[in-house]
């Protein structure tokens, strides 16, 4: 079955040549260099630190296009909520 | 008529701004229009080549600006069509030879001779693009349905944008309907959608414009061909009459057919 779809799957480049394109001209327009997004990625981090444990190692988080706008995707696996004491 | 002053663009090296440079002003001159174009591609002068008309090169544009020669001793007159001027670059200078405050000049001094200057930019988005684009209205933009020219193409979209130039149309060069087919090129419609800018045409790819080249015989001239119409289409958009798009998206052929065909292909 894998063989089979790959074989008549073949030639869609195009699909993922638009998607990178897509992609990285939401970064060109928005000046947005992937240093920025890490040091936001980190931040988020410390913010969500404060009320629950996350898996740090697998938060997916990027822009992306939908419907002709821009919006920050982060997927974020939550390991435990904190209870009681909420901040510091 | 008010005279057009357009600069024709890219971003990226190589995806045919001097192409079109070359056949739009043949195109229009063909017209009846009075046309110049110009390469503002200084220290790699290539319009000439491409127009045919290298060996009748003397003066080039810096020697107007510098005052070495009258405007009109620097133009060179096609011969094979009225109305049609190549003001060509310096090949032995560099773009900080001129400033974009000299080529607006440049420009106003043309506009009272010419109907259409075109102005064909040195690819890159630094010195040469900014005085290619300083005295232009409008602008094309030529591109490639390849994502590194598309990507260039929305930068300098962006940069024309803040210029204030407009309109800003785009042309889609080097279309192969083939790979469109197979799902294995961006076509118009993707393209379109990723840059958000106006449509003026699509050449399809053409050996034609090789041996056009070679020769330096402008495609129209030549025998017919996919990128002369394609050529002779963008020409009329640009003076207002309204041509269809060819159509360029028969990609949707079952993919069990195109599967087989591989099949009797390949293995």
């Amino acid at each position: 079955m894998g063989f089979l779809k790959r074989f008549f799957s073949r030639g869609n480049s195009r699909e993922k040549a638009k998607k990178r394109l897509q992609l990285v001209l939401i970064h060109d327009r928005a000046d947005i260099s992937p240093m920025m997004l890490e040091n936001l990625r980190s931040d988020l981090i410390d913010v969500i630190n404060k009320y629950m444990e996350i898996d740090v190692q697998n938060i997916e988080m990027d822009l992306d296009r939908d419907n002709g706008s821009v919006a920050l995707v982060a997927n974020i696996p939550v390991v435990s909520i904190k209870r009681g004491n909420k901040a510091d | 008529m008010d005279p057009r002053v357009i600069v024709i663009t890219s971003g990226k090296g190589g995806v045919g701004k001097t192409t079109s440079t070359a056949n739009l002003a043949v195109n229009l001159a063909k017209e009846g229009f009075k046309v110049v174009a110009v390469d503002a591609d200084i220290g790699l002068r290539n319009l000439d080549l491409v127009m045919g008309l290298e060996n009748r090169v003397v003066y080039n544009f810096i020697d107007v600006i510098e005052g070495n020669c009258r405007l009109k001793q620097a133009l060179v007159r096609d011969k094979r069509v009225d109305n049609l001027y190549l003001l060509p670059a310096a090949q032995t200078r560099t773009k900080d030879a001129v400033n974009p405050k000299q080529m607006k000049e440049l420009c106003n001094e043309l506009r009272k001779e010419f109907d259409f200057i075109l102005m064909d930019s040195p690819a890159g988005i630094e010195g040469g693009f900014q005085n290619a684009a300083a005295g232009a209205d409008e602008a094309l933009v030529v591109t490639t349905p390849e994502i590194s020219a598309v990507r260039d193409a929305d930068r300098i979209i962006g940069m024309l944008e803040s210029m204030q130039k407009s309109p800003i149309r785009l042309i889609i060069n080097r279309v192969r309907p083939v790979l469109i087919k197979e799902g294995d090129m961006l076509d118009v419609e993707d393209v379109l959608d990723v840059l958000a800018v106006k449509l003026i045409g699509i050449v399809p790819e053409d050996t034609s414009v090789i041996r056009s080249t070679n020769s330096g015989e402008p495609l129209t001239f030549g025998t017919d061909s996919q990128a002369k119409n394609a050529f002779e289409n963008i020409s009329r958009r640009i003076v207002g009459i309204e041509v269809p798009f060819i159509n360029m998206q028969e990609r949707q052929e079952s993919s069990l057919l195109a599967g087989l065909k591989r099949i009797f292909r390949f293995s």
